[in-house]
């Protein structure tokens, strides 16, 4: 099935819900309202003619000037052999979305690296802790206000390069 | 007056510090702790082909049983605080050589805001060794290198302790 089918049924099933859809890009997406989004993904996992049995990627965008961070989910049908993109935009100030780590597992790793480098909370997620910063590390390094700490326990942190 | 042929065989003189040190560089067990892909360069240097067993370096897999701390790899501050610790761990006289670009300046990812550049900022080095990878015969010259500064360490004269004043 090709993206503007897949798109269309979405929209027939939640009208409301996709709140815009971009076709004529070479990765065709849809942005979704980030509250639905599980329910969403448990109807494009469960639909006998979608059937996406795989969460190939989640990612996260930090978009400063626009004022929100967007999480992008990549699934893929092993049956049917199709994809689709959903995106999910939330301001930068109250970033939460529901978690789809019930929908599939490979979430849980995915969304604790959103949460990790992004900030991004995930509404009953199992285990939402850092997974690759220090677990008493301060921010989030990929905003992009981030402002990095001049040292950390005692190891100075300012670099010594050329390229500054 | 020459010692040479001046006793009977099997005796041979040496100095007291010598003879330590000569013992000591004879078997450096330095501890498996490959960070990065420089690790994979760690194991075919203990391989068969560089082999270096036959200068006494051994791999061990507990830092208490370790004399060398081979830093091989990218060191991330997460890991930082724990190569602190496990350096902590082993028993003195131990020596630290750091492998490659990353482990002596953080290499590529010096800029990352994850990356310790430099694991000299966290424990003392002896022996930089350069390379990213280093290969092996690179890293053997590093152990080679560091058994010449094992060699001029005197053990019979108490040294002041490290950060005291002389």
């Amino acid at each position: 099935m090709d993206a503007a089918s897949i798109h269309s049924r979405l929209r027939d099933k939640f009208a409301d819900k996709i709140l815009s859809v971009e076709e004529s890009v070479k990765d065709p997406f849809a942005v979704v309202d980030g509250a639905a989004i599980r329910e969403l993904c448990t109807y494009l996992r469960d639909d006998e003619g979608l059937s996406f049995d795989v969460l190939t990627n989640q990612a996260g965008v930090d978009y400063k000037a626009e004022g929100h961070v967007e999480v992008v989910y990549h699934l893929y049908s092993y049956k049917h052999r199709h994809y689709v993109i959903l995106k999910v935009r939330v301001p930068r100030d109250a970033a939460e979305i529901p978690s789809v780590e019930s929908v599939w597992k490979a979430a849980n790793w995915l969304e604790r690296e959103i949460f990790d480098l992004l900030g991004v909370h995930f509404v009953d997620h199992p285990d939402l802790r850092r997974i690759l910063m220090p677990e008493d590390w301060v921010g989030h390094p990929l905003r992009k206000d981030f402002v990095e700490p001049e040292e950390y326990h005692g190891i100075n942190t300012t670099r010594e390069s050329l390229l500054r | 007056m020459s010692l040479v042929n001046s006793f009977s065989q099997g005796v041979i003189t040496t100095t007291a510090d010598q003879f330590l040190n000569w013992t000591r560089k004879s078997s450096v067990w330095w501890m498996l702790f490959g960070l990065a892909c420089c690790a994979i360069e760690l194991m075919q240097t203990q391989g068969p082909r560089a082999d270096v067993d036959r200068f006494g370096a051994a791999p061990r897999s507990s830092p208490r049983q370790s004399d060398l701390m081979v830093v091989a790899g990218t060191l991330t501050l997460k890991m930082a605080l724990r190569t602190k610790v496990l350096y902590d761990q082993m028993p003195e006289p131990r020596y630290v050589i750091s492998m490659g670009a990353c482990a002596s300046c953080g290499g590529l990812f010096q800029l990352a805001y994850s990356v310790c550049d430099g694991v000299d900022k966290v424990i003392p080095v002896d022996v930089y060794v350069p390379g990213c990878p280093p290969r092996p015969e690179a890293l053997t010259e590093g152990i080679l290198k560091l058994q010449e500064k094992m060699m001029t360490e005197t053990w019979l004269v108490r040294r002041p302790a490290v950060g005291a004043q002389a």
